[in-house]
């Protein structure tokens, strides 16, 4: 029987693995969390009460039912979580589990390995008390914990204001929910998001929410800073009229959209193509996820389609393992599945028009503006490398020259703002370059090669 | 002559070709440095930047020492930093027999003038407390240094473009004709250069120049597998290298520990690709583990290799043509060109305009690979 691995328990790598069971299959399914069900349906630590149906609000079905579902299929995988997928050379994957190296072949791999927020630095963004928007929901999920009492979202995206919401319901006070976008921009792009209703619904209901609640939003604002001496004080701002706003605060979540986190794919060999709505380099796939031979790539990690287009995707690319595997074919599910993930999948689309990444803000940053924060490197640092004399115009160069991208996240943080940085020198969005996936994907102990005595 | 291009076309624009073509400016030669890609990024920006004296091969001494000199000068001489630090370099032996080895290499580089310190096990853990237990002898050389080699080659070329050179980067080399006793290069976008002097530098590409007059060298591409710690708070000073290859590794100032180990890793020049194998990362991490204990919770945060060229009786190939007067050749230099670069920039230059260096090169004659080619032992160490 073929060893299928799948990285990656959320909802596209549950999708995939009942697919697989149903045929008599028993996948391996590596989590690198410690219990199943992603980032988006994060279970709460044990012993922790935690009203998750409040949590989740209209979301709450879905989440217990994957939940459900995921107990039910537990003892037909070989389910392997606190694992973590280091390398990939050829058909062995490289784990590290319980801190030791240890590694596991597999025939068909299937990456599921989710997003992560894309950010946008701006003056004083390495303060304690900064978030990201998804760090922000992951301590609430996770822990119970807010980030602040008195918290401002900043970012272009509609998950500001859900994350603003389920933060007022857990009590929090909100400073101001400011998006970069400007409203003409997403009520031009409304005709596209129409694909999928309900999730657009959604979406006005929350922003409806807050202004119930007497939350400030603010459309098409320019950052300015994040200001304080050892911690979050308050978030200052230009609103669209060009007035300088200032709204003391105790924490800031940064939310830009998400970007696919990629590494894995790329370390297993799969090509990458410019995406010029998401402004990202995204690993190629066929219509059911294939990105080469034995590869297949589901979820959020691939392309942002949110949660159900993550669980029908996984189940897609299940189907295409299946059809590899020469096994019969359920053609009509494999359709619906297709369908729906081109919906779903074309909708994040229209939202990342709709909530563009503000690359002109970006590329306008100030030079003391810190860009790689695990280096230090400033983007006045960065600019000044391109600017010598045979000076670096692509972003593996740039990384090279200023070390920008070169710490422990590996430019995961820095990487799109390098991107944008580099474009604006380059004069080509595509030109700039992607910055190359190397393992480890995440930092990894001396110790866990193994005894050294 | 009048009439051509330029007088000296260098073809590779890694740290041999660029510190050619400085050295060639500064005496008031027109020169053109042709590079495929961009300057310095494979072995010449990927390397481990040791600066080591100790345990080289024993007839490139006079070569290594006039190198050293240039590289302690190299912030007068290029303009530029290039975290340079003469951080000393320590030999580590764990049994009698890799003892006995480092005494050979101690007695050789002492009779080219280099100061050996022997260091035994006692006083090896008083000066370097977080040294491991076993190892059972050291030899110490101050001379030695480290430098950074992503800055190093751009720096040296800005430095040779100032003095006028023409550097293009993105440029391939189509062909390559005589032309009376000159040369005409035309490149892949279809332009001409004529010159009367050839350097070929060009690495782990360089066979097809030296093919194309009739010679040849059994080189071949490798990289070094290399990694890199998160920063750890100052403490290791020298850079510091197991004997058996196993493990060389240094702290930078910043605090991240740099390492490289043997065995190095296969490389497709054509595909331009050198993936460091997750295994050996692994044995390497080990190897660090057990040298430097303290150092076991220290996380790798990023793996790296590039393109070497290497050939089996690992020395390079530094000298004028056998066949053809006018092509110099300074190719294949085996994972241990860093540190004589500048020295072989110097030394070309000199045989370029003088009819001689006073260098002496001849162990590295391209004309060796004539007869039946020696396999070095250190080959047989250095790659699995």
């Amino acid at each position: 029987m073929a060893d299928i691995v799948i990285v990656g328990a959320g909802p596209a790598g549950i999708g995939a693995a009942e697919v697989l069971c149903a045929e008599g299959l028993k996948p391996v399914l590596i989590d690198e969390g410690t219990r199943a069900g992603g980032q988006g349906y994060r279970r709460p630590a044990e012993n922790l009460a935690l009203d998750m149906n409040r949590l989740m609000g209209s979301e709450a079905t879905k989440y217990a039912s994957l939940h459900r579902r995921f107990q039910a299929l537990l003892p037909r995988i070989d389910y392997r979580p606190g694992t973590l997928v280091w390398a990939i050379d050829g058909n062995t994957l490289h784990l590290l589990r319980d801190g030791r190296a240890e590694t596991l072949a597999f025939d068909k791999l299937l990456i599921a390995t989710g997003a992560m927020d894309r950010i946008a630095p701006l003056p004083g963004w390495t303060l304690p008390g900064v978030f990201t928007l998804g760090g922000a929901q992951a301590v609430l999920k996770d822990q119970g914990c807010l980030i602040g009492n008195r918290v401002a979202f900043l970012g272009s995206s509609p998950l500001l204001a859900l994350a603003a919401k389920q933060y007022r319901d857990m009590g929090a006070e909100i400073a101001v929910i400011a998006d970069t976008t400007p409203f003409a921009t997403k009520a031009a792009a409304t005709p596209a998001l129409l694909r999928a209703p309900r999730t657009l619904f959604r979406g006005l209901w929350y922003m409806g929410a807050s202004l119930r609640a007497g939350t400030e939003m603010l459309h098409g604002v320019t950052p300015v800073a994040v200001e304080g001496s050892t911690h979050v004080e308050a978030l200052v701002l230009r609103d669209a009229r060009g007035r300088e706003r200032r709204f003391a605060c105790d924490a800031v979540a940064l939310g830009y959209g998400l970007k696919p986190e990629t590494q894995l794919a790329d370390l297993a060999g799969a090509a990458f193509v410019y995406d010029a709505d998401f402004r990202l380099f995204l690993p190629r796939i066929d219509g059911m996820g294939r990105a080469r031979p034995g590869l297949y790539l589901a979820g959020d990690g691939v392309r942002i389609g949110g949660a159900d287009a993550a669980e029908a995707s996984g189940a897609l690319a299940a189907h295409a393992i299946l059809a590899d595997l020469g096994r019969p074919q359920d053609i009509e599910a494999t359709r619906a599945l297709a369908r729906q993930v081109q919906r779903l999948r074309g909708f994040q689309r229209g939202l990342a028009r709709a909530f563009a990444w503000p690359k002109a803000q970006i590329a306008a940053l100030p030079d003391a503006v810190t860009l790689c924060r695990c280096e230090n490197v400033t983007v006045g640092e960065v600019r000044a490398a391109m600017a010598k004399e045979l000076g670096p115009v692509e972003v593996n160069r740039v990384k090279a020259m200023t070390r920008c991208g070169m710490g422990r996240c590996q430019g995961r943080v820095c990487g799109p703002a390098l991107q944008e940085i580099v474009a604006a020198k380059a004069g080509s969005d595509a030109a700039a370059g992607r910055l190359r996936g190397q393992a480890p994907v995440k930092p990894i102990a001396l110790a866990a090669a193994g005894d050294s005595a | 002559m009048s009439g051509r291009t330029t007088d000296v076309a260098i073809v590779g624009g890694g740290l041999i070709g660029a510190w050619t073509a400085f050295f060639l400016a500064r005496r008031g030669q027109r020169v053109t440095l042709i590079e495929k890609g961009v300057v310095g990024a494979q072995s010449s920006g990927v390397n481990f930047g040791n600066l080591r004296l100790q345990g080289r091969f024993p007839g490139q001494y006079p070569l290594s020492l006039r190198s050293q000199a240039l590289w302690e000068d190299f912030d007068a001489l290029i303009g530029e930093d290039c975290e340079f630090e003469q951080t000393g370099h320590l030999y580590l032996a764990y049994d009698e027999e890799e003892h006995a080895r480092l005494e050979g290499y101690a007695k050789v580089s002492e009779s080219y003038g280099l100061a050996i310190e022997r260091v035994g096990p006692a006083d090896l853990r008083r000066r370097w407390p977080w040294l491991g237990e076993r190892a059972v002898a050291a030899t110490f050389s101050a001379r030695d240094a480290t430098a950074n080699p992503r800055l190093v080659t751009p720096a040296v070329a800005r430095a040779a473009a100032r003095l006028g050179v023409d550097i293009r980067e993105n440029t391939r080399v189509a062909a390559v004709d005589r032309s009376g006793d000159g040369f005409t290069l035309t490149l892949a976008d279809g332009a001409t250069l004529s010159c009367g002097t050839l350097v070929n530098s060009a690495g782990a590409w360089a066979l097809e120049i030296a093919e194309r007059f009739g010679e040849t060298a059994p080189v071949f591409p490798a990289g070094p597998p290399q990694f890199v710690t998160e920063p750890f708070p100052y403490l290791i000073g020298p850079s510091v290298q197991a004997i058996d290859g196993s493990v060389i590794f240094r702290q930078i100032p910043r605090g991240n520990i740099i390492l490289a180990g043997y065995p190095r890793t296969a490389a497709d020049a054509q595909a331009n690709r050198a993936p460091v194998p997750p295994l050996k990362t692994l044995a390497a991490m080990k190897a660090l583990a057990r040298v430097a204990p303290i150092l076991a919770q220290c996380h790798v945060i990023r793996v790296w290799s590039g393109i070497e060229a290497y050939l089996p009786d690992m020395i390079p190939v530094i000298g004028p043509s056998e066949t053809t007067p006018g092509l110099f050749h300074a190719f294949g230099f085996c994972g241990h060109g860093f540190q004589i670069g500048p020295g072989v920039g110097l030394c070309l230059s000199e045989m370029i305009l003088d009819g001689a260096t006073p260098t002496p090169l001849e162990p590295f004659a391209i004309g060796r690979f004539r007869s039946a080619t020696t396999v070095s032992e250190k080959f047989r160490k250095e790659f699995d």
